[in-house]
């Protein structure tokens, strides 16, 4: 049975073109770029060479541009290197949302609880949109950092953080967020967005998994959270994952160069998912925020039915899609994103989100408007739940 | 394909058996996981003492349908009392196995079931009481 892939959101399939400059690396390139000589030489050339590429396409310099093991340890680096930094300076604040990541979310409670940072979430509204004033509001005296995500992974709002890094400033707040989602799939260019920190992950936008980067803006104070040989000019020391930086930087580029026509092209697929679903079941409800989402995200809950059993269905089906995010599948509890737009928590089990990639046609999205609705209208004649 | 459940979890979850419930029943029996808010309810129809018919309903993953459904067929034709023995072990073995974090769904089907029975031995029970008071007894 041909597979669809509906998960671009979970990961990417590595470019076959990122896939060859990652095997020649590993096949002919064995010098550590910390040595001297010729192979040392050779390695330190490649990663400078993706460093360009990561920064070019942020409209960053080079130096500006950390390698970390992919978008949690960014983020982690951003959270606790920032906090870290500024304790000596009492800033001891952290303001994030409702809806970050994991990454963001579970860091920023483990500081509160382990390192005497004091933490406020901001709420979102219905859509998952956060309110600029509202951040503008909690931002104290003390506040030494604010994360906000730009696009999140599982309802694909798009948050306003051009404004929100203006608030942070005028306020003289340091400002991170995690575009993990967005970089690759839509333009980001710190010399236009008021950011200081931005968490970036290759396997996003069909680079290998297991690298990423941190765009570090020139003069932000941050600290290291690991000791060693002081590589990444000591922000990130430990030997540099070569091939895994030569991915990231081929994937950056390419994505860069493919992006205006791809990007419309996947909303489209996307407006016509968003559409055929309503048509076909109308009381599914569409997460996030209709138009500024992210361009290949289409997120629903379908009330009467469990995200669980939709994906298992689809699986058996062919297609893979996921229900909340792919890091707490395995966990079935509702989704602290869907709770925060205010959905009951019943209604939040029954998610499904799918997101369309590269690869994905016109004709996949027809099948899986085919296959769809039976699967809800089988899952709900099952459920013990009256919709 | 779903290596994670076996090819019995996935027939009863695709094509389950009994579901709906019984009309008229006479016990009728929830459970729910409040880890994860799934949720059960089982309806049964005694008759000399046997469970004639069985019925599930469940908002739950496929290891809940599945278990609440292959539950269902073990109970019918066994007497109330066999029924109420049927253990989370007796599903989790006639499914070929469930995953390890999915055995609390085992467990909320035969929670679901063993309410259906209390309930029924209450009414019946109850039932009595008035027969006797109706007679005077």
């Amino acid at each position: 049975m041909k597979r669809v892939y509906l998960d671009h959101a979970a990961t990417t399939p590595v470019d076959p073109e990122v896939a060859e400059a990652m095997a020649r690396v590993l096949r002919e390139v064995p010098g550590n770029p910390s040595s001297i000589y010729a192979e040392g030489r050779a390695a330190r050339a490649l990663v400078d060479r993706a460093r360009d590429e990561v920064a070019s396409a942020l409209g960053a310099t080079p130096a500006e541009i950390v390698f970390t093991s992919g978008g949690t340890e960014a983020d982690n680096l951003a959270l606790r290197g920032t906090l870290k930094a500024l304790r000596a300076s009492s800033k001891d604040h952290l303001v994030t949302t409702a809806i970050e990541h994991h990454a963001v979310l579970d860091t920023a409670h483990d500081l509160e609880g382990n390192a005497h940072v004091r933490l406020t979430i901001v709420a979102v509204d219905r859509d998952g949109r956060v309110d600029p004033a509202a951040i503008g509001q909690a931002i104290e005296e003390r506040t030494g950092l604010v994360s906000v995500m730009h696009g999140n992974n599982e309802i694909g709002i798009l948050q306003p953080i051009e404004r929100i890094g203006a608030i942070c400033r005028e306020r003289g707040v340091t400002f991170h967020s995690d575009a993990v989602q967005t970089v690759g799939a839509l333009p980001f260019d710190v010399r236009r967005i008021p950011v200081d920190l931005v968490s970036v992950n290759a396997h996003k936008f069909y680079g290998p998994k297991g690298v990423g980067a941190l765009y570090v803006r020139k003069g932000t104070r941050i600290a290291t959270m690991q000791t060693g040989g002081g590589q990444e000019k000591g922000r990130r020391t430990g030997t540099e994952n070569v091939a895994g930086i030569v991915g990231l930087g081929t994937a950056m580029r390419l994505a860069a160069e493919r992006r205006d026509a791809e990007s419309a092209r996947q909303a489209r697929l996307r407006d016509r998912l968003i559409a055929g679903v309503r048509t076909r079941v109308p009381d599914a409800i569409l997460n996030g925020h209709p138009t500024e989402r992210l361009p290949n995200n289409a997120s629903f809950c379908f009330p009467g039915t469990q995200g669980e059993a939709l994906v298992i269905a689809l699986d058996l089906e062919g297609f893979s899609a996921s229900s909340g995010s792919a890091c707490t599948s395995g966990n079935t509890e509702p989704s602290h994103v869907l709770l925060a737009l205010g959905l009951e928590p019943s209604v939040a089990q029954g998610s499904l989100r799918l997101t369309v990639g590269r690869e994905t046609t016109e004709a996949d999205i027809d099948a899986l408007l085919h296959a769809l609705p039976p699967i809800v209208e089988r899952l709900r004649s099952i459920s013990a739940v009256p919709v | 394909m779903s290596q994670e459940y076996s090819a019995a979890t996935i027939a009863h979850f695709t094509e389950p058996r009994n579901v709906g419930a019984v009309e008229d029943p006479d016990g009728k029996g929830s459970d729910a996981n409040p880890s994860c808010g799934d949720r059960t309810t089982i309806t049964i129809r005694l008759r000399d003492g046997r469970v004639e018919a069985a019925r599930f309903r469940t908002f739950g993953c496929t290891a809940a349908i599945a278990a609440a459904s292959v539950l269902t067929e073990l109970a019918i034709g066994r007497t109330a009392d066999e029924a109420a023995t049927i253990d989370p072990g007796d599903l989790i073995r006639v499914l070929g196995g469930l995953p390890t974090r999915k055995e609390a769904c085992a467990l909320m089907a035969v929670g679901a079931l063993r309410a259906a029975l209390i309930d029924a031995k209450v009414k019946e029970s109850s039932a009595s009481i008035q027969a006797a008071k109706a007679t005077g007894g």
